[in-house]
Formats: C-alpha cells, sequence, structure tokens
C-alpha cells in the first residue's frame, strides 16, 4: 500500500492544476500529498571559482526562493481544508531524476505534474520533465493539462 | 607579434613604464631565475634553481607517499563521476565543478605557446621531460588541494574559500611555527599579486592579441593598424570587467561552457594532425624518446632539453605554485583527500594530455625546426595548417578563450591575496578588480618584455613559500591521504549506490522540508559541515 502522491511544482499555473488533481486523489484514496519543487542543477556543469566560493549561500537563497514562492502558497491553500496531510520538499537536481528518487523515498502512488512548464524554449532544446518522467519513472505518472 | 603603438603619448608611456619597470624586472628575474652554470657538464649549460626546487618537491612527495598520484587515478575518477556524492549534498560544488574550474584556468597558453618554445628551444626530446614533470607534479598538486581543503575558510555568511595562504598561517599554526607562517602567507599572497597581473593577465592578454592580429592577416590586416592592441586591450578589458566588476556572470558562464569545448576540440585537432601523418608517428615517438637522452650535443644537451622541458610544464600545469589550491578549494567534501585525488588529474590533463598532443602535432610536421615562424602560437598554429587552411582561425578563438578564462581565475586568485593582505571590504575588491582590468590594455597593447618577465618570476616565486609550507605539512599530508585510503580500502566508505541505505529526505542541507505549519523542522545546515 503506497503512502503518497508527489507533485511536481514549478510555480506555472499547469503545475497548480496538477496540484489540485492530486489533492482530489489524495482525498479519495486517503494518501499524504508531497508538493515538490526541484531546482533545476547539474553535478557536471562548469562554474567559475567565484560562483563556487558563494554556491553554498545561492543553494539556500534558491531553496527559500522556491519555497516562498512556489511552496509555500500551494502548501497553504490545499491544506486550508483542514483534511489532508500536505508537505513542500524543495531539492537540487534534474527535474525528472529527482521527482522519481522522491517518489521512492516517500513510498508514492503518483507522481502528477503540469503539462506546461514555465519555459518553452527550455522544453524545445531539452525536452520536457513530464516527457523524461514518462520514462523513467517506475510508478504511474499523470500529466495535468 | 607586437604592435607599435603609433601616437607619441602612448610610445611614451610605454617607455616610461618600461624604464620604471625594467631595472627592478631585471633585478628579480636575476634572483628567481638563477642558474647554476654547469661548464663542469657542458660549455654553455645552467640549470635555472627554480625549476630545480619545483621538480625536487614533486619528486620528494611522489617518494615520501609512494607514487600516490598513480594510485590515486582509479578512485580521482569515481569521484568526479559523483559515485561517492552524497545526494544531499545535490547543489553544492560538486568534485567535477572544482576540478573543471581549476582546469580551465590553468588550460591556457601554456599548453599551446609553451609547449612550442620548449621544442624550439631544447628539441623533441623536451615532450619526454614534460611529460615526466607532469607526473611528478601530479603529486605536487595533490598535496596542495589536500591542505587546501582540509585548512580553507568557511566566512560567517556561509562562503568557502581556502589555499596556500590559510594553509601557511593556520597549518603552520599548529605546527607551532605561527610566525612563520604568517610571513609566508603574506610572501605568497604579495607574489599571487604579481603573478595574477602578470601570467595570469598581460602575457594572455598579450599572445591572445599576437594570435587574432597573425589571422586576421598580420600588420596588413584589419587588427594591424597601430593602436590595435590598444583596442582589443580595452575590449577585453570590458568584457574582463563586465564580468569581474560588473557581475554579469552570463559572459563568463558562456565561456565557461565553451572553454571545455574548446579544449576537446584542440585535442581532435591535435588529433587530426597525428591521422593525417600517421604513419610517421614512430618516427616522431621515437625522436622524442631518443632526444630526451642522447641529443647531439651530449650530456649538457641532455640537462639543457630537460630543463626546457620542465620548465614549461610547471608553467602550463602550475603545479607547485599553489594557484590551483584556491580553486580546488570550494568543493563540498568531508574529506580533504577525495580533492586530494582529484586534484592529480589536472595536471594529467593539461600536461600529460593537452601538452603532449601539440607537441606530438608540431614535432610530427616539423614546424618546431622551421625558422621562419616564431617559437610561440606560431609554431603551433602553422602544425595545425598543414591539415587545413582554417585551422589556425579555430586556434585562435581557442587561444583567446582559453586566455580569457585564464585571467577571469587569476582575477580571482589576485583577489583572494587582496583581502587576505587588506582585509574584507568592497573599496579592495574593486581597486583589485579595477587594476587588474588596466593591466589587461596594458598587456595587450605592448611588448613589455620586462613587465612580463618580472611578471612570470612572480608566478614562480609563488612556489617559494608554497613548498616551504608543503615540506612543513608534509606529514599532515601522509595523515589524510593515507588514512583516507585505508577506510577506502577496508569498506568504511562506500559509493552511494553501495550504500543499501535509502538517504532520509529530511536530512542534510538539502532537502529544506517545511511541516504543514510552515515552520522547518530541521535546523538549518551548518556551514561547518563541508
Amino acid at each position: 500500500m503506497s503512502a503518497s502522491i508527489i507533485v511536481g511544482l514549478d510555480g506555472s499555473e499547469a503545475s497548480g492544476r496538477a496540484a489540485d488533481a492530486a489533492a482530489d486523489a489524495a482525498r479519495r484514496h486517503d494518501l499524504r500529498l508531497v508538493l515538490a519543487c526541484v531546482v533545476p542543477w547539474s553535478p557536471y556543469s562548469f562554474s567559475t571559482a567565484e560562483e563556487n566560493e558563494r554556491r553554498t549561500i545561492d543553494k539556500e537563497r534558491e531553496a527559500k526562493s522556491a519555497r516562498e514562492r512556489v511552496l509555500d502558497p500551494a502548501v497553504a491553500r490545499l491544506s486550508a481544508a483542514g483534511d489532508l496531510t500536505v508537505e513542500g520538499v524543495v531539492r537540487h537536481g534534474h527535474p525528472a531524476e529527482t521527482l522519481v528518487s522522491l517518489a521512492r523515498e516517500e513510498d508514492a502512488a503518483w507522481i502528477i505534474v503540469g503539462r506546461v512548464g514555465q519555459s518553452r524554449v527550455r522544453t524545445l532544446l531539452f525536452g520536457s520533465t513530464p516527457s523524461s518522467l514518462i520514462q523513467l519513472s517506475p510508478i504511474p505518472v499523470l500529466v495535468v493539462p | 607579434m607586437n604592435t607599435s603603438l603609433p601616437s607619441p603619448q602612448a610610445a611614451t608611456f610605454d617607455e616610461q613604464v618600461n624604464d620604471v619597470f625594467a631595472p627592478i624586472s631585471d633585478f628579480i628575474v636575476g634572483i628567481v631565475f638563477y642558474s647554476v652554470p654547469l661548464d663542469f657538464i657542458d660549455e654553455g649549460v645552467v640549470l635555472p634553481l627554480i625549476v630545480v626546487w619545483l621538480v625536487l618537491a614533486g619528486i620528494f612527495f611522489t617518494v615520501y607517499l609512494k607514487g600516490f598520484q598513480f594510485r590515486a587515478f582509479g578512485h580521482a575518477i569515481q569521484l568526479i563521476k559523483g559515485k561517492y556524492d552524497d545526494p544531499n549534498d545535490a547543489g553544492e560544488v560538486t568534485h567535477f565543478q572544482a576540478l573543471a574550474t581549476a582546469v580551465s584556468g590553468t588550460v591556457g597558453l601554456g599548453n599551446i605557446a609553451g609547449v612550442a618554445v620548449a621544442i624550439s628551444l631544447g628539441g623533441p626530446g623536451a615532450t619526454f621531460w614534460m611529460i615526466i614533470a607532469g607526473l611528478v607534479g601530479m603529486c605536487t598538486k595533490g598535496v596542495e588541494c589536500t591542505l587546501g581543503v582540509k585548512y580553507r575558510r568557511v566566512y560567517d555568511d556561509g562562503r568557502v574559500s581556502g589555499g596556500p595562504m590559510y594553509y601557511l598561517s593556520q597549518g603552520l599554526k599548529e605546527k607551532g611555527k605561527g610566525t612563520l607562517g604568517k610571513v609566508l602567507a603574506v610572501l605568497f599572497c604579495i607574489f599571487t599579486l604579481g603573478g595574477a597581473v602578470g601570467g595570469g593577465n598581460m602575457f594572455q592578454a598579450n599572445q591572445a592579441f599576437a594570435q587574432a592580429q597573425s589571422v586576421t592577416g598580420g600588420e596588413d590586416g584589419w587588427l594591424g593598424f597601430g593602436a590595435a592592441g590598444a583596442v582589443f586591450g580595452l575590449v577585453l578589458a570590458i568584457l574582463v570587467g563586465a564580468v569581474i566588476i560588473g557581475g554579469i556572470r552570463s559572459i563568463a558562464r558562456v565561456t565557461d561552457k565553451l572553454v571545455p569545448f574548446m579544449a576537446v576540440f584542440y585535442v581532435i585537432a591535435c588529433l587530426s594532425v597525428l591521422f593525417a601523418n600517421f604513419t610517421e608517428i614512430p618516427d616522431a615517438l621515437w625522436e622524442i624518446l631518443r632526444t630526451a637522452f642522447s641529443p647531439e650535443a651530449g650530456f649538457g644537451g641532455v640537462v639543457g632539453v630537460l630543463i626546457q622541458g620542465f620548465r614549461r610544464a610547471a608553467f602550463s600545469n602550475e603545479a607547485g605554485l599553489g594557484s590551483a589550491a584556491i580553486a580546488h578549494s570550494a568543493v563540498k567534501t568531508n574529506e580533504p583527500a577525495t580533492e586530494g585525488h582529484v586534484a592529480v588529474l589536472e595536471p594529467f590533463i593539461d600536461t600529460v594530455v593537452i601538452c603532449t598532443m601539440t607537441a606530438l602535432a608540431i614535432v610530427i610536421t616539423g614546424t618546431w625546426a622551421d625558422e621562419a615562424s616564431a617559437p610561440g602560437v606560431e609554431t603551433t598554429s602553422a602544425a595545425f595548417e598543414t591539415v587545413a587552411d582554417w585551422f589556425p582561425i579555430v586556434l585562435a578563438v581557442a587561444v583567446i578563450l582559453f586566455a580569457y578564462s585564464t585571467m577571469l581565475a587569476w582575477s580571482y586568485y589576485g583577489l583572494k591575496a587582496s583581502t587576505y593582505l587588506f582585509g574584507e571590504s568592497m573599496v579592495v575588491d574593486r581597486t583589485w578588480k579595477l587594476i587588474f582590468c588596466i593591466f589587461v590594455v596594458i598587456g595587450a597593447s605592448s611588448t613589455l618584455d620586462a613587465v612580463i618577465g618580472f611578471s612570470d618570476s612572480m608566478i614562480f616565486l609563488m612556489s617559494l613559500p608554497n613548498i616551504i609550507g608543503l615540506y612543513i605539512l608534509s606529514r599532515v599530508v601522509k595523515r589524510e591521504l593515507f588514512g583516507y585510503r585505508e577506510r577506502l580500502a577496508h569498506g568504511a566508505l562506500l559509493p552511494v549506490a553501495e550504500r543499501g541505505i535509502t538517504p532520509s529526505p529530511t536530512g542534510g542541507s538539502t532537502a529544506a522540508t517545511t511541516g504543514v505549519d510552515g515552520t522547518t523542522p530541521n535546523p538549518p545546515p551548518s556551514v561547518e559541515d563541508r
């Protein structure tokens, strides 16, 4: 028996709709809701020495901004009714891979994401998080338009 | 390769700078490159002591650490692949990033121009000694970077930086040599400032312009007009200033992505020169080995070849100078020894791979023996031209990018040295960066041999305080490295995939988990954990 539903949030409207759909499913199946915001980051990117020096601060800043701008409002909105256990998680990493590993940790039944992320150009260049998720995920993925 | 400035003011300015610098420079060059005449071996053979100093350190640590650099190799590869990275540390500086930052700072004109000089002056045999110096330098680099991480400083605001000034002052204090440590740290910083404006800036700017001018038609091309150097330098200075003063990181980010690409392309270009002449490869290799040991000049010649190889290798990979310890120190790890492992790859990539590629291309095409081109970038350019006309243009782009990234790296080293000397403040920060940008223009617009000689000396001088410190701290390093390897051998340290535990989603500094009530159940990560 799975314990939770993972929702990938990036602040876009579609990811907000994904969170709503996830909340419905969570109520119906009595599952925990884990809202995840992944800051795109690669261990193999190139950086300057000055950026390296500040990396810890920058990481904290990115995480704080993701929490304040994306997660906290969503957590507040979904837990307002008081019938759901909602938590927010910020991670750094490859979005799809990170959602999958989070799903393993949280014993998730589904991963739910919005179809259109914030940047279409990025999607064109690097593919979208939903399409990578579909290829990577060991559990069902629900993509919300 | 030079630009004469036509305007009388500018020419006077150059002369004035020269007049001020020349005596100081000659004096310092005389001391730093003090050479013992080896007339008893052969007439005219000299041995610069500073080269002996660097190589002895490499040999000492190779023996003392039982060939650590060779044993470290396999594990270093696993470390940069991220096999041992804690998933909770995602978002922090990885081993790969620390190494890439350091490599983009070292891969520069030393790999292209320096190698050509070594072979033009010392013959093909210099290649062999360059590789030996690179292999030995791997150990010195590993030692420096282990110490760099061990004694790095974590500022109150969470920034992390390290380098010889910290291991000299802190490490030697632990050894009861606090005063000596402070003196050495201050000396190191002074020499670093000199090296940063010189070898890390003016030399790079100057050679970048020389190559840009040469591919656009030389003196008659569109970069041939009198003040072209000054204009080129000004543009370069604006590009450097935009990043280091203006904080326009996107430029640096673009360069950072292009530099590895150019490095790969450079190696491919060298390989295509080799493939085009592959029937001559055995002859070239034989020539390198033969002339490394028995050049026509006899034993004295061997020493001469050896010195050329060693000197250019040291200039190219910077092992023993301490600069790399600054670049490697921000890595996220609890084990200083891990960065010691990773750092051995740096001279390997720089000298054993890239320099050797340049050398083979030059030896196979025979351009080193060609009197027509001045030893330097042009020799390499001529070797490339034998394969395709447009190769020298790509080389010019590579040279400019390498020079630019090396300049950014050294502006950072200089900044760290100046804040160590004068304290952390906006004034110190801005003053240093402004001075740095001014020297870009001076470097590109003139042929101030005296100034460049002076700054080369400063770069090598960095090795004096640094290596004294390395000797004093050698037992600390041995304990770190051998202790780590022992734990590794006994399975106390496993790759993440084999640890058999699911990393806790709430632990560590990455998973910032917010509870339902909006509070953070975990205390914020401590910077001491790094």
